[in-house]
């Protein structure tokens, strides 16, 4: 048992608006997690209070055995990849310069370190190495996706937090990278947290699914205990649709 | 040709007052540049002293020209410390308020990923939000030397030199085409300068890669 991310009771609101109502989660080492549910049921939020962006209002995180509020985040967040739907690229840099962000933050890297770097993640995600000098306006919409994978990756973090990363990309480019992430994820043995509203993605990704309604985990389970046990309408509405 | 001609017969005391303006608004322009740029980047971190500052200076701007002149004279004397110091009040607009919009409307979705990613305070301001803002305060930077330059104009009022003088010399002496000489040279001066800081615009938006507008 290696507990790679807990929550503990954890609360957060937007003003008058409570979003996550004392949540706990426990994440082990080398899960992929998926979480799913209706807008605005917490997931973001909750996601999110994991690489410290959401600070509950009550409770506590600890990532790797360090909670949150005690280490220092910006060294904490270098060390877990993060990617968001749509990619959110840096417009103004190239697709090396992206990619090479969160190393770049620690130290000075020399061209020869990032052109290495650059090569190894865009053939880890499967992008032909003459785009490297492109910006992301130049770029599709599945290669940004892959650029911010490779990006959130870039540092080597153990654990990965994806918002919707295959929100914004077309249906066959969105099975392609399911299916590159879902190897990647075998051959690294990384913790993944995953948001979607795709319940096909979150069969096909997820080693636990976490079913969200109302601020608060309504269901969890594996895909099977999921289909074998539905807790009540809104999750077999939910694995039906 | 009234107007070649009198450029020509009079080359060096225009070469001289051509020289003082050039000096005069670019003193005003570093200092507005950098005043600004720091009002810009402070205000921007600090909503709250936002609308006081904007309101400050754009009530300073209502204030014309000549008569701030006439208010800084019992401070500071008359000559190109006045001139330079009303140039530089006068510039902080288009500057500060450029700096602080292009700042504030900076995507936040690609500023909260920086941060997510572990970008501290620091690395975002220069890294990520200072760039994005670049294009809409270079624009604004032009838009203040072009501003800088034509007020110029109005420092030999209070003794100071630039292409004013020759202004100011046709007023007195009903000397229509030596009036228009300075004029004309200053606006050239601003075309000249708006024209070259263009080329900087698009260089710098080339380098960031963000689609040219215009």
């Amino acid at each position: 048992m290696n507990k790679v991310i807990e929550i503990r009771d954890c609360s957060a609101a937007y003003g008058e608006n409570k979003v996550l109502d004392r949540v706990s989660l426990v994440v082990e080492k080398g899960e992929f997690v998926v979480m799913i549910g209706p807008s605005g049921c917490g997931k973001t939020t909750l996601l999110k209070m994991m690489n410290g962006l959401v600070v509950p209002s009550e409770g506590e995180v600890a990532v790797n055995g360090e909670r949150l509020e005690e280490c220092n985040l910006s060294a904490m967040r270098r060390r877990i990849g993060y990617a968001v739907q749509g990619a959110r690229l840096f417009p103004h840099m190239t697709v090396e310069d992206n990619i090479c962000y969160v190393p770049g933050l620690e130290k000075k890297m020399l061209p020869e370190e990032k052109k290495m770097l650059t090569e190894k993640m865009m053939e880890l995600v499967q992008l032909p190495g003459e785009l490297k000098r492109r910006f992301p306006r130049q770029l599709s919409g599945g290669q940004k996706q892959r650029v911010g994978i490779a990006r959130a990756m870039a540092a080597n973090p153990d654990i990965l937090l994806m918002d919707e990363p295959f929100g914004a990309v077309d249906e066959i480019t969105r099975r392609g990278l399911q299916e590159e992430l879902s190897a990647l994820q075998k051959k690294t043995g990384i913790t993944i947290v995953f948001i979607t509203h795709d319940i096909g993605e979150a069969f096909r990704l997820g080693s636990r699914i976490l079913v969200m309604k109302e601020g608060g985990i309504w269901q969890e389970g594996t895909k099977e205990e999921l289909q074998r046990n539905p807790r009540d309408e809104f999750v077999k509405r939910l694995l039906g649709g | 040709m009234q107007l070649i001609q009198i450029l020509w017969d009079r080359r060096d005391f225009f070469l001289t007052c051509l020289l003082e303006h050039i000096r005069i608004s670019l003193t005003a322009v570093v200092c507005a540049g950098i005043l600004g740029i720091l009002i810009g980047v402070f205000i921007s971190r600090h909503k709250k002293a936002a609308g006081a500052a904007l309101g400050v200076i754009n009530v300073i701007y209502t204030v014309p020209s000549i008569s701030l002149l006439g208010f800084l004279i019992p401070f500071t004397g008359i000559g190109d410390k006045t001139a330079i110091i009303a140039l530089t009040v006068y510039g902080l607009l288009p500057i500060v308020r450029n700096t602080y919009t292009g700042l504030a409307n900076v995507d936040a979705g690609i500023l909260e990923v920086a941060e997510g990613l572990g970008a501290d305070r620091r690395q975002i301001l220069f890294g990520i939000r200072f760039p994005l803002a670049l294009p809409v305060i270079i624009s604004g930077f032009r838009n203040m030397v072009v501003m800088i330059i034509a007020m110029g104009g109005i420092a030999s009022f209070i003794g100071a030199g630039g292409l004013g003088a020759a202004i100011y010399r046709g007023i007195t002496t009903y000397n229509m085409s030596l009036t228009a000489a300075g004029s004309v040279l200053i606006a050239l001066l601003a075309l000249l300068s708006d024209w070259l800081l263009s080329l900087v615009e698009k260089a710098v938006n080339r380098r960031y890669g963000i689609e040219q507008s215009n």
